[in-house]
Formats: C-alpha cells, structure tokens, sequence
C-alpha cells in the first residue's frame, strides 16, 4: 500500500474516473453558466427600457461586430487544433495553435476596445441611458473573460516551451481549452441576444 | 494542477515553504485539517463581533427613546451583524467543519486540491478585515444585509460600497472552497465509500456546495451591478432613468433564499451525525434524510418571492410563491420525524453535544412553523418587516444552525484536540443559552405582531413595547454569558485537561473515529475499505444469533494509523503562492475605492499569485 502512495501518483484514482481538475472546470463553467446568464437578465429585462438615446439600432454596426464574432469563434477552431496537436505530442505546433488562438483571442478584444471607444465618441457611455449602463457591462465582462483566457493560453505556451507542464501536456491544454470554448459560446448568447435580435426605439 | 508531478524542481524566487509546524506554517499550510481549525478561529472571532454588535443593539433596544446609539450609528450596527453573522460567522463555521471532517469520513487524505482551499480561506478572512476596515474609513455599510436600492445606491457615505466589495470577495472564497469541497464528496471517496454509504454529513457537504457554487454568481453579479451604479453612476437601479430597484430584489433574494439552506443544512448534517451516536441506533430513514436534503437544496431555489409578497408582484405570483413555499416544509418536516424516529426507543445518552443537536431541533421546528405562517401570504403582509420576522430567522439561524454549530463543536473537540471539553460546564452552557435565546427571541414574536417594526433604532414610550424588548435584551446578555462560559470551558479544557483516555470516547459510527485523535497529518496511514453505512460502528459491533449486539474483539477493530508510521507518504508541499494570490484581491477593492493605481498593483500581484502557482509542482522534490 505505502508503495502505491509513495509518489503523487500521475494516474488519479478517483471515484468517478474523471480527474479533479475536469470536473472541478465544469463546476466553475456551470457556475459561470449563472453568472453570465444573470447579466444577461439584466440586459434583456432592460431593453427598451432607457429613457434617453442613443438607442442601440443608432449605433451597433452589425458587419463589423459579425467579423470580430467571427474571428472569436475561428479561435475555437485553433484551439482544438492545438489540443489535437498536443495528443499527438507534437509540442511545437500545440505552442503554434496556442499562440494562434491567443491572436484571434487579441483581435476581438482589440476589436472590442476600439468598438467601445467609437461607442464613447458617439456619445454612449457607461452612464448615458440603461443601454449604455447593460451594454457595457455585459461585454465588458465578456472581454475580461476573454482576456483571462488569452493570459491562460500564453502561460501555457511559456510553461510548455520552458518544460514546465507535466508530461502529459494535452490535459492543461484540454482545460484551458474548455474555458476558452465556454467563453465563446457565451458570446455568441451575447452577440445574439444584444446585436441581431432587433430592438426598436421606444415610442415617445 | 493535480497531474503536475513530473515537472522540474522550482527555480524559484521565494523558496518553498516545507516546515508543517511553527508560526509561519499557519500562512503556508495547505493541510485540510490546519485551514478547517483556520477558518474555525476565523469564524468564532467573527461570532464574538457579531455578537459584542447584538449586544449594542439590544442595549439600544432596552428602553423607549434611547440615545445610546443614534439612528447613523444604530443602522451601521444592525447591517454588520447580519452581514458579519451570515456571511463571516455561520458559512465559515460550516466550511471549517466541512473542511476538517469530509476528507475524514470519506476516507481520504485531504481534499481534491488543498492549495486551493488555502486560497479560499485567505480570501474569506482578507475580504472579512476589508469589510471590517470600514469601520475606519468612513463608515460601515449601512443598508442592511439585503442593501435594497435605491437606498443603499444612493447613501452618501462609503458603506455600501465596501458591502458590495467584501461580498464580492468572500463569495469567490465560497465559490473556490465551494468548488474544491464538491470534487473532494464526489472524487475522492475511499474504495466502497459510495454515494450511499456516506455519512449525511458529507451529503448535507455537497448539496451546501452545489448550492453555492449556483446561488454565488447570482449575487455576484447583483453587488457588480450594484458597485457600479455606486462607483460609477451607472443606472441599474436607478429608476430616474428606468432602472428596477425590484431588479436587484430578484436577484439578491435568488441567491439569498438558497443561502438560507446553505447556513441551516450544514447543522442539518451535524444533527444527524450527533443524533444517532447518542440514541445509539442509526438514522432513522437514511435515505429519506439524503433525499429530502437533496429536495431542499431544488426546492430552495424556487422559493425567493416569499419574501418579496409585500412589493406588489400580483395574486398569481403571490400564490405560486406561497405554495412553493408550503412544499418547501414538507422535506424539511421529515428530516424532523426521521431525527425523532431516531431517538425514538433508543438508549439516550444527554451528554453536550445530544443536548446542543436535540435543543436545535426544538427551537428549529418552532422557527419553521413561524415561517410557515409567512407562506400564507394575506398573514405575511401583516408580518413583513415587523418583528415577527425577526423573531423567525432567529429560530432557524440561531436556534437551528449556532445550537447544531456548537454541537459539532462538542462533539468533535476530542478528535480535533484529543481532550474532551468538560461536559458539567457544557451543560450549564446549555442550559443558559436555551433560555437566553428563548427570552430574546420569543419575545419578538409578541413584538412584531404588537407592531414593532424591524430596524428602527427606537421607540417611544406610548407603544406599549417596553416590557418585551427588555425581556429580549436580558435574554441577548444571557446568550453573552453562556458564549462565555464556553470560552472559558475551551481555554481551561485546553490548559488543564488531560489526553484522552479513549480515542472514541461517544462510541461514534463513522470513520473519523478510526483515525488517531488528533488524526496524523496524512489521516490514514491506509485507505480504509468500506463496506457499509456507519462503517465503524460496523467493524466494532456485530449482532450474535437472537440479534444482541456483541463487541467484536479489540484488533479486529484497531486504529489503523495507531502506530503512526506513514512517512512513505508524500503530502502535498506547502505552499506561499495561495496567500500571495489572495492578497491582492483586497488590494484590488481598496483601489476601486481610492486608485486605479492600486487597481493595478493588485491584480499584478494576483497574476503573479496564480502563475507562481501554477509553475509549482503540488509535491516539493
């Protein structure tokens, strides 16, 4: 007995089979699952409902925030790319897709940062009307969702070129990747709810 | 994380910490069983605060048109004790339990990630000093413990700012532990622990988890939403600009119904462990105690707008929410017809912890039945925001969750210290604290149907409510004077009482009482094998032909880790980085208050907290 735990054993024995981390992943993933889908509330209770403009058909440009979803959406590919990689143990270009996806991932931030600010000089800030007030909000969040998961990507293309990842490295990559898919799917949620659904101006 | 075994040694700038005993291994240690006896300190010392601030207030309360306090002052006090009571007394209390004794009655060595759970600890107890630093800084939070808007939006002072700060805060410490105490019931269970074979406690442990890890980012987003608005003028709740103060009640009461599950079932499960040692028979109906706990933590979650009835949702909401609410009872009722099934023809033994588990079943029925006359909603708007209310919550939360809290206490001090709190004071602690908790809550019954509205910092002589409210007080100094006596119990146990004779001494059931009292650091030195519910009281009795319980002879049923080798067993290394990481979490709310500069700083050390971290292998070469 005392053999078999003589090491932190690489293999985890565990009840279900599962290892800790995954299922502890999904726990946070379902938690996030409330957590966006309370601003999400928000936003939906308050469309319609801002007394002042400017409203969101008077500002959202719908071509340019669909090419920015889809270079979000393009970096779950490279993500799975990166995973598929890694399984093969082909390290190199599990960094290679690593870094694309942390690319795709900085464009859409970049994308969102300039989308903001043009918002900003169009005269719809954080306290303008309740629009602003949810808009903001909700993408913002989305953005630093997105932005913490760009830190995870690039830390695990630093750890796994400085030989720092467990031997197994598709497993990190396998987590990271589960958030970043997460953080995707909930902005399509988002691009859906805020930009296509249309909305109209409140009469009066 | 868990699988980083093979990596290289740390090429680190802060050398690893590997000392497990000594001053500095308390910042550093990442034993389930240091951060449970951690988060247990924490959250007494929290309880005497929030306690010393009940105390203010009943005095206040003592006599019509009283000036002790004024009414800043008095709105300050009442908010903390709430706050400090739910949030940094009862839910750390509950997770220094789960903390301590999970790992231990599911048979494993700690919990699915013990770095993680000292991340949780240092978060609650930092963002529980945010809160308090308040205090200095320009005042407490002020709005109550439900901080309603728009009043709690537009208050001048810096109060509720920091309420929504240090909330956010210690609700991502519950999430973490929340999190990581899940993983640990579902995945670390010792070979044939199954679900089933669990001891209710470690059931009552997941369902509180799942709770949380649903309800928190509920609230989360709320105190977001509701810092905004303060910090940055933005409108959620602003009905100037079309905002719904009735946004924020949604939100805070989804979380907060469901809180009120995750602060009573934790004493739930204390109860059903406690009960069946001293009726000496097993629980009554286990699966029915599972299910029902496992009904309330749904049910609980349907349940919020009871205690919104009075702001007008209409008759068809009213309806469901009071049906919903009558429904809620029922699986609530037979956890209370299973513990008197269990006690039921038993051979009762009334020793502290029987007393404190049975006292908390009498005061909780009391406390639930006064909450179902809050189901019928025509009687609830006679109630709302009177007394009465008070008088309720006090019931449940006091009389069912702190006498269940101290029953655990009781009951487990000698594995926890391996001495045994002396049971004559425990009993005059008992009793006093009974009878205290009785005068000053039975009370407000009378109070708030007589009109006596919650929260105002006085009343004038013409109301009639003088007498009660002093009843009430004396009985509030009361309950000061048994925790007292159970603090001087505690310190002279600890000085002066001897080891312990007998490591089981309340002949118990379940398998933390196989292990060593204090259990060794790696808590078996072998995995136990299990093969039934109440397993060790299993391997200690077997039934002879006419079905006489018979003492299985001694070996058979020894400790397994009596002898105490187990160095072949590598722990998990101690480690710096997880209070690094929750450092800066503080650091970053103080610089929402006073500098995007400090904003900054935190989140670096943060980032830098959490990649040393991750770089770290779990066990030290």
């Amino acid at each position: 007995m005392a053999d078999t735990t003589a090491h932190a054993a690489p293999v985890e024995h565990t009840s279900t089979g599962l290892p800790s981390t995954k299922l502890a992943m999904w726990l946070f993933l379902a938690s996030e699952c409330l957590l966006f889908g309370a601003l999400i509330t928000t936003y939906v209770l308050y469309r319609g409902a801002s007394t002042t403009g400017p409203y969101p058909s008077e500002i959202f440009d719908i071509r340019y925030t669909s090419v920015s979803s889809f270079v979000l959406l393009a970096s779950s590919l490279t993500m799975v790319l990166s995973l598929t990689a890694a399984e093969k143990r082909d390290f190199a270009r599990m960094r290679l897709w690593l870094v694309a996806t942390a690319l795709l991932g900085m464009t859409f931030v970049g994308g969102q940062v300039y989308e903001f600010t043009s918002f900003y000089h169009e005269g719809l800030s954080l306290t303008t009307n309740l629009f602003g007030t949810t808009f903001y909000v909700l993408t913002g969040f989305h953005g630093v969702h997105v932005t913490v998961g760009i830190l995870m990507l690039l830390s695990l293309v630093g750890m796994s070129w400085a030989g720092r990842l467990p031997d197994d490295q598709a497993f990190p990559v396998e987590m990271v990747g589960l958030y970043w898919h997460f953080v995707d799917i909930v902005w399509i949620v988002i691009f859906t709810v805020v930009y296509l659904i249309p909305q109209a101006k409140p009469a009066g | 994380m868990a699988t980083a075994a093979s990596v290289p040694a740390p090429r680190g700038i802060i050398r690893r910490p590997t000392a497990t005993t000594g001053w500095l291994s308390w910042f550093t240690t990442i034993d389930h069983k240091k951060i449970g006896l951690l988060y247990g300190f924490s959250a007494f010392a929290f309880f005497i605060i929030g306690g010393l601030e009940a105390l203010l207030i009943r005095a206040q309360l003592a006599k019509p048109d009283n000036t002790l306090l004024n009414a800043d002052q008095y709105n300050q006090i009442f908010t903390m004790h709430g706050l400090t009571m739910i949030f940094l007394f009862v839910m750390p209390m509950s997770a220094a339990f789960f903390n301590y004794m999970i790992p231990l009655m599911i048979g494993a060595r700690d919990v699915a990630f013990p770095r993680l759970n000292a991340f949780s600890y240092w978060v609650f107890l930092l963002g529980g000093l945010f809160l308090y630093s308040s205090w200095f800084l320009g005042g407490a939070p002020n709005g109550g413990w439900f901080g309603y808007p728009p009043n709690s939006t537009t208050d001048p002072t810096i109060g509720m700012t920091f309420y929504a700060l240090g909330l956010i805060i210690t609700g991502l410490a519950s999430s973490a532990g929340a999190i990581n105490l899940a993983v640990t019931v579902v995945n670390m269970r010792a070979p044939g622990m199954t679900l089933f074979r669990m001891p209710v406690f470690v059931w009552m442990g997941l369902v509180v988890q799942f709770l949380l890890v649903f309800a928190l980012p509920i609230i989360t987003v709320a105190l977001f939403e509701m810092l905004f608005d303060r910090r940055w003028g933005t409108h959620f709740f602003d009905p100037t600009a079309g905002g719904r103060p009735l946004l924020w009640q949604n939100l805070f009461w989804l979380f907060a119904h469901p809180e009120v599950y995750i602060l009573i079932l934790p004493a739930f499960g204390i109860i059903s462990e406690i009960l069946p040692v001293f009726s000496r028979k097993p629980l009554f109906g286990y699966q029915f105690v599972v299910f029902s706990g496992i009904a309330i933590g749904f049910i609980g979650f349907g349940v919020w707008a009871h205690h919104m009835f009075a702001v007008g949702l209409g008759p068809v909401a009213n309806t469901a929410f009071g049906i919903t609410t009558a429904i809620i009872a029922v699986p609530t009722g037979i956890k209370i017809f299973n513990w008197m099934g269990t006690m039921y023809g038993g051979d009762i033994h009334f020793d502290t912890p029987m007393l404190m588990a049975v006292g908390a079943v009498a005061m909780f029925v009391i406390g639930g039945l006064s909450g179902v006359t809050h189901a019928v909603v025509p009687s609830d708007y006679q109630q709302t925001d009177t007394y009465y209310v008070v008088a309720h919550f006090h019931y449940v939360l006091f009389g069912g969750a702190v006498f269940g809290l101290f029953g655990g206490v009781f009951y487990w001090w000698p594995k926890i210290f391996a001495r045994q709190l002396d049971e004559r004071w425990g009993k005059v602690q008992f009793w006093i604290m009974l009878i205290g908790f009785n005068l000053t809550f039975g009370p407000m019954h009378i109070l708030g149907l007589g009109g006596m509205i919650r929260r105002e910092y006085t009343y004038p002589a013409s109301l009639g409510l003088t007498f009660w409210n002093q009843v009430s007080t004396v009985g509030a100094y009361l309950i000061a004077l048994s925790t007292l006596v159970f603090v001087v119990n505690a310190v002279k146990t600890q000085r002066t009482a001897k080891g312990l004779a007998n490591e089981d001494p309340w002949d118990a059931r379940t398998l933390e009482w196989t292990t060593s009292c204090p259990p060794p650091v790696y808590n078996f030195e072998e995995i136990p094998v299990v093969h039934s519910i109440d397993e060790f009281w299993h391997r200690k009795y077997a039934e002879d032909k006419e079905g006489r319980l018979i003492r299985v002879p001694a070996g058979a049923s020894d400790h397994a880790a009596a002898d105490g080798h187990g160095g072949a067993i590598h722990l998990p290394t101690p480690s710096f980085w997880p209070l690094i990481a929750a450092v800066g979490l503080p650091t970053i709310a103080y610089g929402v208050l006073y500098s995007w500069w400090l904003v900054g700083a935190g989140a670096l050390v943060t980032v830098i907290g959490f990649m040393g971290w991750a770089m770290e292998p779990p066990v030290a070469e």
